[in-house]
């Protein structure tokens, strides 16, 4: 048993040695292996240990292990993903950040209430909102409902200090032009100041993916059909079937990045012209 | 006073906007238990019945507030009924995660601006590490860590660690590169070591942008803590608060718990920012 966690030291320290030649290299190949070796050696030295120590797979299964469980439990991984990401996050986090928007964008035109609402939604986002889930899923039943409801309030307030913020964002030169063009209010909105507060908007796109799926997956601990990712993760934690957890987890961090990565690009491609952007 | 007036009128309307939604939402229960009993409620009996409901499908403020009047003031404060002895907990597992994740952040942060093999390969993953729903497994690690004999604070405050050591990382990276060049030069010509530019130029450069991720990370910390208390069978702590109430349909008990850890949120929010101030001021670098 020893040797596979030499084995597993070994991968290790090749893959540091790969990586610090790697280091001195430029160009994109180089830049993409360098986290990829890094993962892959962190993923074989977890199998070395787990193997090579005997760790019981009540406190952790090994890699293999969790991908033989992954491949095996695909349909009810799917329709786990099909309820909690779908029907939960997804439409939770296009009502919660579609309803921010709009409320930013009528916001925007009173400086009383901006004033009013950015401390107050500042704090709100700091609160631990998760805390909201109980009650809607009292409220709004064991459906996927109410777990678009708490992520509906989670992503609500971000985005929207990160909306109204971006569109503050719009410098007093700028503005000077729109009304020597004589622009009108929506003018204003469409040509410049919607396309200003676009890193705004994305910053705050971004940050929700997250929210969303976390929102998704933790109201499920207080009450779901017999589907679902949260589901699946407390009663798998409860029967001690942990390679079907972490089988869940991974496809939870595949759909989280899958996410997130997806609105970075469509970021790229929107707001192409911004500073962070350029290459 | 232009600044608390707008914050106050929003704050005013958020209180008439739940008390309206009290009526609503309560309102059903009030006419079905008339209709049982075969009484005709008028509207103002009707809106003196559902704000004052044993257990309302949404308490009004004034219940929440008496029901955390009942559970801080008139509790002994070791009290397990005292709301006072749950955010003790609470607070201790969030303080603790805090302190471990942002130790963490601001090595890994030195690490990675430091060494470029760190940078290369380690960096792409902090960001990756967050795109992973952590939070979702929180309970069970909690429960992993039980098996193995850790119980007590020390996973409720490594879950709140990771949450937290991320936007530290990020934010320490970004200060301690915030130095220009000629700053960096200057150092150079004193001839001063890695570790004197470290101690002497970028860590007082990046002070800025470590009060700005501590309160995220602050933030995050208690929400790690509270997710970590849920699976522990609900002895202590407001996330066991908020477990008991949804399992025994009490909502006064979740919504206290739940301003109590809003106001948790705000206090600790406030320190820090004193915390900053206080710096920042004796930095000379106040804004």
């Amino acid at each position: 048993m020893m040797h596979w966690l030499i084995m597993a030291l070994g991968v290790w320290v090749a893959a540091l040695a790969v990586n610090i030649e790697l280091s001195s290299q430029r160009g994109f190949l180089a830049q993409l292996a360098m986290p990829v070796l890094f993962g892959a050696a962190l993923i074989a030295l977890w199998q070395g240990v787990v193997v090579g120590l005997n760790v019981s797979p009540i406190v952790l299964p090994a890699p293999s292990a969790i991908w033989g469980r992954f491949w095996a439990e695909t349909p009810t991984l799917w329709a786990d993903f099909q309820q909690t990401f779908i029907g939960g996050a997804l439409s939770g986090y296009i009502m919660g950040c579609g309803a921010a928007f709009i409320v930013a964008i009528l916001v925007d035109r009173s400086p009383f209430l901006r004033a009013g609402l950015l401390p107050v939604g500042n704090f709100i986002a700091a609160l631990p909102i998760i805390g909201i889930a109980p009650i809607f899923v009292m409220w709004f039943g064991f459906g996927w409902e109410s777990k678009a409801a708490v992520v509906v309030a989670m992503v609500f307030f971000p985005m929207l200090i990160n909306t109204v913020a971006g569109l503050q964002s719009v410098d007093a030169m700028q503005r000077d032009l729109m009304r020597t063009y004589a622009a009108n209010y929506p003018q204003t909105l469409l040509k410049l100041r919607l396309p200003s507060a676009g890193p705004f908007i994305f910053n705050g796109l971004k940050i929700c993916t997250t929210l969303a799926l976390i929102g998704a997956i933790v109201a499920e601990f207080f009450g779901s059909p017999i589907v679902g990712m949260g589901f699946r993760i407390s009663t798998g934690a409860g029967r001690l079937e942990l390679d079907m957890v972490w089988a869940t987890i991974a496809v939870a961090a595949l759909a989280g990045s899958a996410f997130y990565g997806v609105v970075a690009l469509i970021e790229k491609r929107a707001t192409f012209w911004h500073p962070s952007q350029r290459r | 006073m232009t600044r608390t007036l707008p914050i106050l009128t929003i704050v005013a309307a958020i209180i008439v906007f739940w008390y309206a939604m009290t009526v609503v939402m309560n309102s059903k229960w009030t006419y079905d238990q008339a209709s049982r009993a075969g009484v005709e409620v008028s509207f103002s009996e009707m809106v003196a019945d559902t704000l004052a409901q044993d257990r309302p499908v949404l308490p009004a403020p004034h219940q929440v507030v008496a029901e955390i009047w009942k559970t801080t003031a008139e509790q002994k404060v070791t009290s397990k009924r005292s709301l006072v002895y749950h955010g003790w907990v609470t607070l201790s597992a969030t303080l603790l995660g805090f302190a471990i994740g942002t130790a963490l952040g601001i090595s890994i942060a030195i690490g990675i601006v430091y060494s470029r093999v760190m940078d290369g390969s380690v960096m792409p993953w902090v960001i990756a590490s967050q795109t992973i729903p952590i939070l979702a497994i929180a309970p069970m690690i909690v429960v992993m860590f039980n098996s193995m004999g850790v119980t007590g604070l020390l996973p409720k405050a490594i879950i709140s660690a990771y949450l937290s050591f991320f936007p530290v990382t990020v934010g320490m990276v970004k200060g301690l590169r915030a130095p220009e060049g000629h700053l960096l030069d200057l150092m150079r010509t004193y001839n001063a070591s890695r570790l004197a530019v470290l101690w002497k130029l970028r860590l007082p450069a990046s002070m800025p942008y470590l009060f700005a991720s501590l309160k995220i990370a602050m933030a995050a910390s208690l929400v790690g803590a509270i997710v970590g208390e849920m699976p522990t069978g609900a002895k202590a702590g407001f996330g066991a608060r908020l477990l008991v109430g949804s399992q025994f349909g009490q909502p006064l008990t979740i919504w206290s718990a739940l301003i109590g850890a809003a106001v948790l949120a705000g206090l600790l929010m406030i320190v820090i920012s004193v915390i900053q101030r206080a710096t920042l001021k004796r930095m000379g670098m106040a804004t």
